[in-house]
């Protein structure tokens, strides 16, 4: 899966990864189009990248006569992160693309690190969380996923997710960027293999204590091996954001070494598992 | 403008020169030279855990060789990345991605063309020199820097340029001075319909208004700070005035790095 903000209109992946069949989250769409905030925007620190993206997008309406139909026509299984200024607007944007053909899923974005100084509908605490999640769910119909992205913060993870969870998320993200400061000490998120460990150990606290909840490992994913890392740590999938702009192939690597996982297993599965006692011919 | 479909491959150093302050390098790169047009750059990646990508100007492609197609580039080695790069030998392997970009326009008459090269940016404009010069134009390059340890290759430029002159900072070679203060006259002289400008954004506003002054049309060549290079961060805006008078954040890798010159809102870049 494709990380939200790390895959431009997904247009610009196609010339590295086979769009169809993608799973792609978009770069968080408001109601109405957001410039963004000032440059730079992407500072480079060891293995991470910080970043004050300031939720560029072009707005919903763009986004639906534009982006979206470009998407559906590639084969992308299109995940729309939605952000709001208020409870009504995110309520407003799943709505609105509840009837949007071709949105296979939302992911809530509840709250990026990089949002201080933003009209951004704050959320501090876990009801904060949960309220939101659950005037999304009550716009989306039920049978298509509604993802909630939280932060790797260990202190809250457990909370944060059970309260999603229990308004009616069909699974988390774990996780965001970090908050971190820009060089210059605007508010920003920090991302890349600097903070897998981080979200290593979220996603496991999560996956332990709350069995019931499904969890979408992020942080830092760069290939294969932290993908599997995130996944025996209890993840059911990864999702892929800042590697892409330094390999945008990473993707569709790590895709396909999932694939073959899985068909790896498939095959012990089928032959009785490798070490199944049963298994005598 | 139109835009070719980039590729990411691992190149392989083939040569490294040192040319005054700069390390050229010669990189096969299967699927870029093929693909380019002058104005393209690539993106590579760095080592020591470095994730943002260094986007450099192709100086130069050959599509066929004893190595198969290769392309150069010119480094000035300043910070980490660009160090890193300069230092590389031959025989080192580097991920590379590219032709990102949109390249230079160019005039479909065989109109009299300025180029305007500052530093290391001059690069891109050799091989448009070369490409409108097949056009039949007539081209106009100056080549500038702060010093001659710093100017591309003007006996090189030569070849592809009916005239070709030096503007130094210091004077240590041509003439002596600030190529923003000069570029009303050299345009003058030339009786340029396009000018083709790449270097610094100071030096590129003062082309842009200076082109507009006299009613010609500029293509600047922008280097705003990238990540990705591929437009998939939205790390690289730049503020843009469209005809309605409406300013836009485009960003520069994938709606530029050239842009005309009279679209870029200048007081609103970095
Ligand atoms: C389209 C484009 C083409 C370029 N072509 C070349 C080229 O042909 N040859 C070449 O040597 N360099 C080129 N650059 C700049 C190059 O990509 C690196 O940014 C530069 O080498 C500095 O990287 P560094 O890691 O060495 O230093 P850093 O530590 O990143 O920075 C050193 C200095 O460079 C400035 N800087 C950082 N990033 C950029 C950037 N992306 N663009 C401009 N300045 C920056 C910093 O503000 C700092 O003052 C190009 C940049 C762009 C956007
Ligand atoms: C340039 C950039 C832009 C991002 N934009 C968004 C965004 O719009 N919405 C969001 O929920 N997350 C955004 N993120 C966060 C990523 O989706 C991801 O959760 C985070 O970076 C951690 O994963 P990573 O280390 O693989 O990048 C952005 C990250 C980057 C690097
Ligand atoms: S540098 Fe990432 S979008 Fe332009």
């Amino acid at each position: 899966m494709v990380a939200s903000g790390c895959g431009g209109t997904g247009r610009e992946l196609a010339p590295y990864v086979d769009l169809d069949g993608l799973d792609l989250v978009t770069r968080s769409i408001t109601l109405d189009a957001r410039a963004g905030g000032a440059a730079p925007r992407v500072a480079e620190t060891p293995s991470g990248l910080v970043h004050a993206v300031g939720h560029q997008n072009p707005g919903l309406e763009h986004f639906l006569a534009t982006e979206l139909p470009w998407l559906v026509r590639a084969g992308v299984r299109v995940h729309v992160s939605v952000v709001g200024a208020s409870i009504g607007e995110y309520a407003e944007l799943a709505r609105r693309l509840s009837r949007a053909p071709g949105v296979a899923g939302l992911e809530i974005n509840l709250g990026s690190p990089d949002q201080a100084g933003e009209d951004l509908f704050e959320v501090r605490e876990p009801y904060h969380a949960a309220s939101v999640v659950a005037a999304v769910r009550r716009e989306f119909p039920a049978d298509r996923p509604v993802l909630a992205k939280l932060r790797p913060d260990l202190s809250r993870a457990v909370e944060g997710a059970r309260a999603v969870h229990d308004a009616g998320a069909s699974g988390v993200v774990l996780g965001d960027a970090v908050p971190a400061a820009m060089p210059d000490g605007r508010p920003g998120g920090l991302c890349g293999p600097a903070i897998t460990p981080v979200a290593l150990r979220c996603v496991r606290e999560v996956t332990a204590l709350l069995p019931d909840v499904e969890v979408v490992g992020a942080g830092g994913v760069d290939g294969p091996a932290t993908a599997r890392a995130f996944l025996a740590a209890g993840a059911v999938g990864v999702q892929v954001g800042a590697a892409l702009l330094h390999d945008p192939t990473t993707v569709a690597r790590v895709r396909a070494a999932l694939a073959d996982d899985l068909a790896d297993d498939l095959a012990d599965d089928l032959a009785g598992g490798p070490d199944d006692p049963e298994r005598t011919l | 403008m139109t835009r070719t479909t980039p590729v990411h491959v691992v190149g392989e150093v083939l040569a490294t020169k040192r040319a005054g302050a700069y390390r050229h390098l010669t990189i096969a790169a299967p699927g870029v030279p093929e693909r380019f047009r002058a104005g393209n750059f690539v993106a590579i990646s760095v080592g020591d855990g470095r994730l943002a990508r260094r986007p450099l100007w192709i100086h130069r492609v050959k599509e066929t060789g004893a190595y198969g197609p290769t392309l150069d580039v010119v480094v000035e080695p300043r910070g980490p990345g660009s160090t890193w790069l300069a230092e590389l030998p031959v025989g080192a392997h580097v991920p590379v991605t590219g032709p990102l970009g949109r390249p230079f326009a160019l005039p479909r008459e065989p109109v009299s063309c300025v180029l305007v090269g500052e530093g290391y940016a001059a690069a891109p404009l050799f091989p448009l020199a070369a490409r409108l010069r097949e056009r039949g134009c007539p081209v106009s390059l100056v080549l500038a820097a702060d010093d001659e340890a710093h100017l591309l290759s003007a006996l090189e430029a030569r070849r592809s340029a009916r005239s070709v002159s030096v503007v130094t900072r210091d004077g240590s070679v041509g003439v002596r001075g600030d190529v923003a203060a000069q570029v009303d006259a050299v345009l003058e002289r030339a009786d340029a319909d396009v000018v083709y400008a790449a270097g610094t954004t100071a030096t590129l506003a003062a082309v842009a208004v200076a082109a507009e002054r006299r009613g010609a049309w500029s293509q600047v060549a922008l280097e705003t700070p990238m990540a990705c290079g591929t437009g998939l961060c939205q790390g690289c805006p730049v503020p843009v005035v469209a005809e309605d008078g409406v300013t836009r954040r485009v960003r520069a890798c994938v709606d530029g790095p050239v842009i005309r010159g009279d679209r870029v809102h200048w007081d609103g870049l970095g």
